[in-house]
């Protein structure tokens, strides 16, 4: 971790028009909730629905995704990334400081959003809103590590992470029940029915699975990322 | 220190960007001169620790710069590419590069280098604000802020209104009589030669020439020059002179006479007076080839 690097990166990710997209998403989550409310389906079984579906299902992801790749794929486009890359710091730590940035604004904007939204709908009912919630964070920070490593291994990571988000986390691992051990959105799940008591809520992957592949996914990436960043090369213009 | 290459090649699938370089940068002002293309950013990248060589080594006083962070230490990079944090000021920008090599006193030494690029008075401004030979002088000062050995810069000058050019080219002849590696890249003849007291000519990624700028000076000069002619009585002066061993070949052509100079400077001796001596009057002589091109592609003709 270095705060200087940190320091920046915060600035980066959150300056300028990208907080308004992570602003957007949890506000819609939060629009939702209230929308549920007010026409009354305000029940268990809508809110957890609504957090497997769009909490965990469409807005972690592309949070994910959004905060993962910002805090290193346009850096790496532009070529600032000389800035820090050229200093005598070793590019592990830069990648893992990267990560702690790009993890710990997953885990604000979504964690918050998530227990916010189930308790509003039906409060701290069956354990839904903080089971959920830290679900988006154990998720989130996997998906941050994943798309900060895609944003260091490849120009196109939004293109892919979104074809990712949408193909593999949305309908494989929705529909094929294989692949279902393999998606960070099912593990999340899987940490949301340990907490949640709820009757609406039922996963088929063990703890034990969902925990490690989250720990191994995400260490495995960061790790990645750092031996990526110590090979990184500036193929010129010419 | 000494940047040391030793048969360092480096190619892009079949594309060969570097060919079988070995060559010495020491203390002192290095210009590594050559057109766009050269591979001269290859060069300096695989120096800079930001490319690793196809082929050969690429070692600071003996030491592997490949992955190797720490070298950091003792380089300073000033990359082509303009791109800096715009949302930094100046002042945030070198700072940060200040701590980022964890110096005892950050400020003090952002101060500095700040002063050395005469950036102070608009230190406190977003960069995305500033021109871009300002960009380029907050590059060199964060590249400054730690007083590296070594100070590699790609294509410094580019973008630089000729005041900050001048500013920018003492600064570097005073870091390099004060005993520091000081390598840039250039494709432009006169701003090398008014710099560096060591060039390194490469072209189509290979070394093509070293020495001092008197040295490619001379090599430069010292090859066979087309020139071309126009007189009062074409036809009799070229009788006249191909008579004499400097002009290698002559031919007559509707523009008026072309001539190949194997020897420059006696063939220049020579013109005016074979020309007074047959009565003939000279009206133009230009040269056919001066381009930087046609003397790089003389150079690697004659070193492949």
């Amino acid at each position: 971790m270095n705060g200087v690097i940190a320091g920046i990166s915060y600035r980066a990710l959150l300056g300028r028009r990208r907080i308004w997209l992570l602003v957007l998403l949890p506000a819609v989550l939060l629009a939702l909730a209230v929308l549920l409310r007010v026409i009354g389906a305000d029940g268990e079984r809508a809110t957890v629905e609504l957090m497997r579906t769009f909490a965990i299902g469409i807005m972690l992801p592309l949070l994910g995704l959004i905060a993962g790749t910002g805090v290193i794929a346009p850096e790496i486009d532009d070529g600032t990334v000389i800035h820090l890359l050229a200093k005598p710091i070793s590019r592990p730590v830069i990648a893992q400081t990267k990560f702690l940035v790009a993890a710990s604004v997953v885990a604000l904007f979504a964690t918050v959003p998530t227990f916010l939204a189930a308790y509003l709908l039906i409060g701290l009912e069956s354990g839904v809103a903080s089971g959920f919630a830290l679900a988006a964070l154990v998720g989130g920070v996997a998906y941050a590590a994943v798309f900060m490593l895609l944003g260091v291994i490849t120009r196109h990571a939004v293109t892919i992470g979104i074809a990712y988000a949408v193909i593999w986390e949305g309908l494989v691992g929705n529909l094929v029940p294989g692949a279902r051990r393999f998606s960070v959105q099912q593990w999340a799940q899987t940490v949301a029915d340990q907490v949640s008591s709820s009757f609406f809520l039922s996963t088929e992957i063990a703890l034990g699975f969902a925990a490690t592949a989250l720990l191994v996914v995400t260490v495995g990436a960061v790790a990645w990322a750092g031996l990526r960043l110590r090979s990184f090369s500036l193929t010129g213009d010419e | 220190m000494n940047i040391e290459l030793a048969q360092v090649s480096r190619w892009y699938g079949n594309v060969v960007a570097v060919n079988d370089v070995t060559m010495t940068i020491g203390p002192g002002v290095t210009g590594l001169l050559g057109p766009n293309g050269a591979g001269k950013s290859t060069l300096l990248h695989m120096m800079a620790g930001f490319l690793a060589p196809s082929g050969g080594t690429v070692t600071l006083d003996g030491t592997r710069i490949w992955q190797n962070h720490e070298i950091y230490r003792s380089i300073g990079l000033v990359p082509e590419r303009e791109a800096v944090y715009g949302f930094l000021t100046g002042w945030q920008f070198v700072l940060s590069s200040a701590r980022l090599h964890r110096l005892p006193n950050p400020d003090d030494a952002a101060r500095k280098a700040l002063a050395m690029v005469e950036m102070e008075s608009a230190k406190d401004r977003r960069i995305e604000t500033y021109s871009k030979g300002m960009r380029q002088r907050v590059k060199v000062a964060a590249a400054l802020v730690h007083d590296p050995q070594v100070l590699l810069l790609d294509e410094p000058f580019n973008g630089m209104d000729p005041r900050q050019r001048l500013h920018l080219m003492e600064l570097i002849r005073e870091m390099g009589t004060a005993g520091k590696t000081i390598l840039f890249s250039s494709h432009i003849l006169e701003e090398v030669e008014r710099v560096a007291q060591q060039i390194e000519v490469l072209v189509a990624g290979r070394h093509a020439a070293s020495g001092d700028f008197r040295e490619i000076r001379r090599r430069m000069t010292d090859r066979p020059h087309l020139f071309r002619v126009r007189s009062s009585d074409d036809r009799r002066l070229a009788s006249a002179l191909i008579a004499d061993a400097s002009s290698g070949s002559v031919s007559l052509t509707e523009a008026g006479l072309e001539v190949r100079a194997v020897d420059f400077r006696r063939f220049t001796w020579l013109l005016p007076r074979v020309a007074r001596d047959a009565g003939v009057r000279v009206w133009q002589v230009s040269p056919a080839d001066e381009d930087l091109e046609s003397v790089f592609s003389y150079l690697i003709n004659r070193s492949g």
